[in-house]
């Protein structure tokens, strides 16, 4: 067990690097920042003198070098945009991001495995065709479409709910939160809508395939002959058989949502991490950027390492690998 | 002195409460990068800073001078080299600390220090000494003659409260170091900073004690500023009523914006002229199709193509109408303009492929153009409308555009021959533009001259520029200047860039050439 877990750090850690490699190597592809740090009255010799202080004439690799060995003391450096430490930045945003995909994760987990039991009871059902039609649109609409379109239809013209920000919030010494003013309510739904949406039909099908898979199985059969209630079977026996799988996507789903967030943070102009980043490519603020992509991995990569820890747990199969060593 | 002030007081609280408190919420693309007023040289910067700091002379909603912490300024009597400003009395800080000459010697050093981004405006200045409190010589290395409009994005900071907060040295990104003035502010400004989230959110106060409360409309008590990114959002923000302003209207929704009911769109003639610059300098150019010769040294292949540029199509399709079309590149407030050159750009076909047949290209041949997609108003559509317009005269060109943080880059490291390029002019003189884009590139001047352009002669002339008193003489070799640009076709002209401002019908204010909006002109209905 042991050994499984450290090299499964090793692994992730290795990772971690690889991640940074690459982005350290795109990163003069972007622009140079110096560019724009400078107005347009600035002359060649502050251009060269800005790029040696910054370190922008060393080759990638040496640059990269000096970003992990500050990371390593918690140092992600002042970002060029704002001349701010990029940690604070960064935490500053981190509870705008992580709030949306709480409420979208939580809609598309609610809302996905709601419709698709029931597209799956009532497979042959009018409504439950509708649902499995419209459904459609949540899976092949881009995210800033929908985003407009929920803006154009519930804010301009119906005018019922904001078309960007976050509404009012309030500090819990150091997490801004929107959970308690109705204006930040208010202003978490249709962000959170167009965020949640694609996850929310990719959970409902889900949820509907294996429903249909598990009710055709002969337990649910012997369960109806013993003339148990259908809506036990449905929600006792064959539901929990299904959220094996989902619970697992819905773990990796997790990741995506704060990760793809920038879009809908773009459309929505919501002060997260994620348009935190969009700022920060097109000003080539390679500070910020370098340490946003370092998080996002490190979730992902932790994300990931969990799911394969509790597999490690759940799945028998794993152990008996390793006990039949001892035999 | 008390009795006088606690009247001032009483008076004031009796006008606040007759006037409505008047809250503007503005919205524009994108957020001030810092409230250091000395560390970037850049629009939003600016225009935030304007209503919280200011500067010795502004320009008012039209472009024109107006004094603000100076009442007047001239050259000194009997020393050219010298520019004496009298300072307005009875200015204090937000603090409550006076605005004395003290603070303008120290300001005007802070912002020559070496991290400073306003250091290359302030070039000429060798001293600046108090001579009372509210009196201050400015001394050049030469005679200066248009150095009050390089003054007029540099704010006065109060000695005192940036000494105790250890604030004298500008933000340095690489010290590691935030200062204390890059997210605190102390001006003289109209408005007061209440609170501020970069990005997010800030929210600025009227000043009460502003001198200037009798002087300006002074309507808006409250501005609430936040930034949208995403054009779309931004209109839907003002069609829904959840902001009262907003810049940078995108051209395709400016009809839909003043048609609705109680909104209104506002244009004027931007600061900024958007051109092509070519390669003419090199021997042979690198991404075209002609070996062992530059097509663009040639000045006929130059004219040739700025015929074929159809410049009221360009204006009438891409731009619906958002631009005026351009013969020089100079924007029309600048001193140095002439309507006649301006409108000496004309489209003509068979003219053009008569002057490249004459060059010797009269079956044409390949170029790349390099363009920007989010730098100015429909950049790209504008390379792609001219890349059609070349091919008509056998120019094949194959466009490559890139954010602006790439496509700069080429302009000033030599590594393009056909790019696009918009610029403004703060100082509202030729001289800028020629410093910048027709110098020879060197290590003061032409860091912007993409073109290869060297000439000697021209180069003396230009430099004369920043040393001439007698301004008829000065106007003279500026118009001198002009005709070898426009005989040369250094660069082809595309348009002026249009400013359009929507807001509410509630909010009366003329559109300001700089796009740099001051509240306190801003009236209320």
């Amino acid at each position: 067990m042991l050994a499984y877990i450290i090299r499964r750090v090793a692994q992730s850690i290795l990772v971690l690097f690889v991640v940074g490699l690459v982005a350290f190597s795109m990163f003069r592809f972007v622009g140079d920042p110096v560019d724009n740090m400078l107005g347009q009255e600035r002359t060649q010799a502050d251009i060269d003198r800005l790029r040696e202080q910054l370190g922008l004439d060393q080759p990638f690799v040496v640059q990269y070098y000096k970003f992990l060995e500050q990371a390593v003391q918690g140092n992600f450096g002042l970002s060029y945009r704002q001349g701010r430490p990029v940690a604070e930045i960064l935490m500053e945003r981190l509870p705008a991001t992580l709030e949306l995909a709480f409420v979208s994760g939580l809609l598309a987990l609610l809302g996905g495995i709601a419709l698709g039991i029931f597209t799956a009871i009532r497979r042959r059902g009018i409504s439950a065709n509708v649902i499995m039609t419209l459904s459609l649109i949540g899976v092949s609409l881009p995210t800033f479409l929908i985003g407009i379109l929920l803006i154009y239809v519930f804010s301009v013209e119906l005018g019922w709910l904001p078309s960007f920000g976050r509404g009012d919030v309030v500090d819990l010494g150091g997490w801004t939160t929107g959970f308690l003013t109705s204006s930040g309510l208010q202003a978490l739904i249709l962000p959170a809508i167009t965020l949640g949406l694609y996850q929310m039909t990719l959970i409902m099908r889900l949820v509907r395939t294996e429903m249909l898979e598990v009710l055709r199985m002969d337990y649910i059969r012997f369960a109806r002959a013993r003339g148990i209630r259908e809506r036990a079977i449905n929600f006792r026996h064959a539901l929990k058989n299904t959220l094996v799988p989902v619970i697992t996507i819905t773990g990796l789903q997790l990741g995506s949502i704060i990760a793809f967030a920038i879009i809908t943070e773009t459309v929505f102009q919501w002060p997260g991490v994620g348009l935190l980043f969009i700022n920060a490519v097109q000003f080539v603020d390679i500070p910020v950027m370098a340490a946003y992509l370092m998080m996002i991995s490190v979730m992902f990569v932790g994300i990931n390492l969990i799911v394969d820890m509790l597999y490690f747990a759940i799945d028998p199969r794993l152990r008996v690998d390793r006990g039949g060593g001892g035999h | 002195m008390k009795t006088k002030s606690i009247l001032a007081v009483l008076l004031l609280a009796t006008t606040a409460a007759g006037a409505s408190a008047e809250t503007l919420r503005w919205a524009r693309a994108g957020d001030s990068l810092t409230l250091d007023p000395h560390a970037q040289n850049e629009g939003p910067t600016h225009t935030l800073a304007h209503q919280i700091y200011e500067p010795l002379i502004i320009r008012d909603m039209t472009g024109a001078f107006q004094a603000a912490l100076a009442t007047d300024w001239a050259p000194k009597e009997g020393d050219p080299n010298v520019w004496v400003f009298n300072l307005r009395e009875g200015v204090s800080y937000h603090d409550g600390a006076d605005f004395t000459a003290e603070d303008v010697v120290f300001s005007i050093n802070r912002a020559k220090s070496e991290n400073s981004n306003m250091k290359e405006l302030l070039n000429s200045i060798t001293e600046v000494r108090a001579v009372d409190d509210y009196t201050v010589e400015f001394v050049t290395d030469g005679p200066n003659p248009i150095l009050p409009s390089n003054l007029t994005n540099l704010f006065m900071m109060d000695k005192g409260w940036t000494e105790a907060n250890g604030a004298v040295d500008v933000q340095d990104v690489e010290g590691g170091e935030t200062t204390f003035a890059a997210t605190n502010a102390n001006g003289t400004g109209a408005f007061k900073l209440v609170s501020r989230e970069p990005d997010v959110k800030t929210v600025l106060t009227q000043n009460e004690n502003y001198w200037g409360m009798d002087d300006f409309p002074m309507q808006v008590t409250e501005v609430v500023y936040t930034p949208i990114q995403n054009a779309a959002t931004r209109v839907a923000a003002l069609l829904s009523g959840e902001v009262d302003f907003i810049q940078d209207v995108p051209v395709q929704d400016l009809g839909r914006v003043g048609e609705t009911e109680g909104l209104v769109v506002k244009t004027a003639p931007q600061n900024r002229v958007i051109f092509f610059g070519m390669n003419m300098g090199a021997d042979d150019l690198d991404n075209d199709n002609v070996e062992g010769a530059n097509p663009l040294a040639d000045v006929r292949v130059r004219k040739a193509m700025s015929m074929a540029i159809n410049r009221d199509a360009i204006k009438q399709v891409v731009m619906r109408d958002q631009s005026q079309p351009a013969g020089m590149i100079a924007p029309p407030f600048v001193n140095g303009w002439t309507a006649e050159m301006d409108a000496a750009a004309m489209t003509d076909i068979d003219a053009a492929k008569g002057l490249m047949a004459d060059a010797g290209y009269g079956d044409g041949f390949s170029i790349q153009l390099d363009c920007p997609n989010d730098r100015y108003v429909n950049d790209e559509a504008i390379c792609q409308a001219a890349v059609g317009m070349l091919a008509q005269i056998g120019v094949t060109v194959n466009l490559d555009a890139k954010p602006k943080a790439q496509h700069f880059p080429l302009i000033t490291n030599d590594q393009t021959d056909f790019y696009m390029l918009g610029w403004g002019v703060p100082t509202y003189d030729s001289e800028y533009i020629f410093n910048f884009l027709v110098h020879t590139r060197g290590e003061d001047r032409g860091s912007w001259n993409g073109t290869g352009y060297s000439n000697p002669e021209l180069d003396a002339k230009i430099v004369s520029l920043a040393s001439e008193t007698d301004l008829e003489k000065r106007n003279a070799t500026i118009a001198e200047i002009w005709q070898v640009v426009q005989d040369e076709q250094l660069y082809i002209p595309i348009h002026h860039q249009v400013l359009n401002w929507g807001m509410t019908d509630k909010v009366v204010t003329e559109v300001s050439p700089e796009d740099d909006p001051k509240f306190k002109f801003f009236e209320m209905n």
